[in-house]
């Protein structure tokens, strides 16, 4: 097994950069967006951003949601260990508000589709994007495409992409893993 | 762990902690789905369950197909009174001709001790034993536990009273049984001729004077009179039984303290509780029903999972 490391802690601070400032182009003051980290890993990307965007470019009263997908996912019962719920913290509707759903890799698009149909629990939003901070090219099983994306990568489907934070692993990086 | 220890829920006596911690934190998320605006998810929309009521239930039947709905599943219901078993059928032929409809699981009260068990053992679907006669009621002992929980943090090393008709009551069963695995004290209490003789094999204590219990416990489990499984006069009168087991404000008052007061269902106000009471901020009673829907969804959730296609 290798491992490659492809993005490294100040590559990782760039691009949040750069993804804060194209919400920001996108979004203005986010006074009707809400940012919504899928669970778990999307969590800390969105994190991230939200504090990135509150305390560097001064966003006011960002609203942030962490939505779990395991009772939404078309896995259910095809695993050989079941699936465990994570929390989910959605403390406002999103109602004719704009939602960016925040995940740290595109793969199949499964979660997404699974996070897609989730997200009508809260209301019907006016529109939803989609911001990854890996976008795995050539493996997605639906037609999801991510509209703000960290760095897009070919890695073939024996190739594990793998994200590691600060706050759980004491490093910010992304590898590639051959198996 | 986060997978149940059994294939079927008959009883609480079959299960392990961890079972009720993995079945409390599943029911946790549940609980904030029940919350939302729109309730359901669609984990279990190609599940059928079949809700067998071979004897009378308004709530818990409605708790378990409100939770059945809520997880996308398709739902039959089956009530013995309009039904071919008055013409004589068997329980295994009626289960057997509803599983031929390719039904998942079962969910079923029956008057008869052990009619989950014995269907558990006949038939390819997994079985929740929504009562059986005087024997349990798990899912109902399951959200006692979790409304506890809920209230005050922590089952473990609480002391809690059921009071009234412990005899007839499988609700006392299923919670002498889950309260202990989780590390309770239990008590019961209520006249002599309605405990059962056997019960301090159980590790439970006997109390019948109503304000010794009150004044020992965390927490009080009022169950109702069950006029209708009495084949004789168990206490002279229901005033004299209201004089010495009913719950009143003024006992509480007495207490100089506060306690949590439960009641599974349907209550007899003016009998073992009083209105004042049921409605008042220390009773979690409505609680309780929030909470089944919750701890139904996690059950059914849970059981589906070990269905592979």
């Amino acid at each position: 097994m290798s491992k490659k490391t492809l993005l490294n802690s100040k590559d990782i601070e760039i691009i949040l950069h750069r993804l804060a400032c194209q919400l920001i182009e996108n979004h203005n003051d986010f006074s009707d967006t809400v940012l919504i980290g899928l669970q778990p890993r999307g969590t800390f990307l969105a994190n991230r951003l939200a504090k990135l965007l509150t305390t560097s470019y001064g966003i006011k009263n960002l609203q942030l949601g962490l939505l779990d997908i395991t009772f939404y996912r078309d896995d259910f019962r095809r695993k050989d260990t079941p699936l465990a719920a994570e929390t989910t913290q959605m403390n406002f509707l999103i109602e004719n508000k704009k939602v960016v759903i925040i995940d740290d890799v595109l793969f199949s698009g499964r979660s997404i589709r699974a996070a897609l149909t989730a997200i009508q629990s809260y209301g019907r939003p006016e529109n939803i994007e989609l911001l990854v901070l890996i976008d795995r090219r050539f493996s997605r099983h639906l037609p999801i495409q991510p509209n703000y994306r960290g760095r897009q990568v070919d890695a073939i489907n024996e190739e594990k992409v793998l994200v590691t934070w600060n706050e759980t692993h004491k490093k910010d990086a992304v590898y590639i893993e051959s198996l | 762990m986060s997978e149940l220890s059994v294939e079927h829920l008959l009883g609480i006596k079959y299960l392990k902690p961890n079972d009720i911690d993995v079945i409390f934190k599943t029911a946790d998320h549940f609980k904030e789905v029940i919350n939302r605006p729109i309730k359901k998810v669609p984990s279990l929309r190609d599940i059928t369950i079949a809700n067998l009521f071979f004897e009378n239930s308004t709530r818990t039947k409605l708790s378990f197909e409100l939770a059945e709905k809520r997880l996308s599943a398709d739902v039959i219901n089956f009530s013995a009174a309009q039904s071919s078993v008055k013409k004589g059928e068997t329980l295994i032929d009626t289960v057997n001709n509803i599983l031929a409809m390719k039904v998942d699981i079962v969910v079923m009260r029956h008057s008869n001790v052990g009619a989950g068990v014995f269907l558990s053992k006949h038939v390819n679907a997994k079985i929740i034993n929504a009562g059986d006669g005087t024997h349990e009621h798990p899912t109902q002992a399951l959200l006692d536990s979790y409304s506890i929980r809920e209230k005050l943090g922590s089952v473990k090393g609480k002391k809690i009273v059921i009071i009234g008709d412990i005899l007839h009551s499988r609700v006392a069963l299923s919670n002498i049984f889950a309260l202990q695995l989780q590390g309770a004290e239990v008590k019961v209490c209520g006249p002599t001729t309605l405990i059962p003789k056997h019960i301090s094999s159980l590790g439970v204590t006997v109390e019948t004077n109503l304000k010794k219990a009150l004044e020992w416990c965390d927490v009080a489990n009022v169950l109702r009179v069950q006029n209708e499984r009495m084949d004789v006069k168990y206490f002279p009168s229901t005033r004299e039984y209201t004089q010495l087991f009913g719950i009143n404000k003024e006992i509480l008052d007495n207490l100089g303290k506060k306690i949590v007061i439960m009641h599974p269902g349907p209550i007899n106000r003016g009998v073992e509780i009083t209105s004042e009471v049921a409605d008042s901020h220390d009773s979690i009673i409505l609680n309780q029903v929030e909470n089944g829907v919750a701890v139904r969804m996690a059950v059914i959730y849970l059981l589906a999972q070990q269905i592979k296609r």
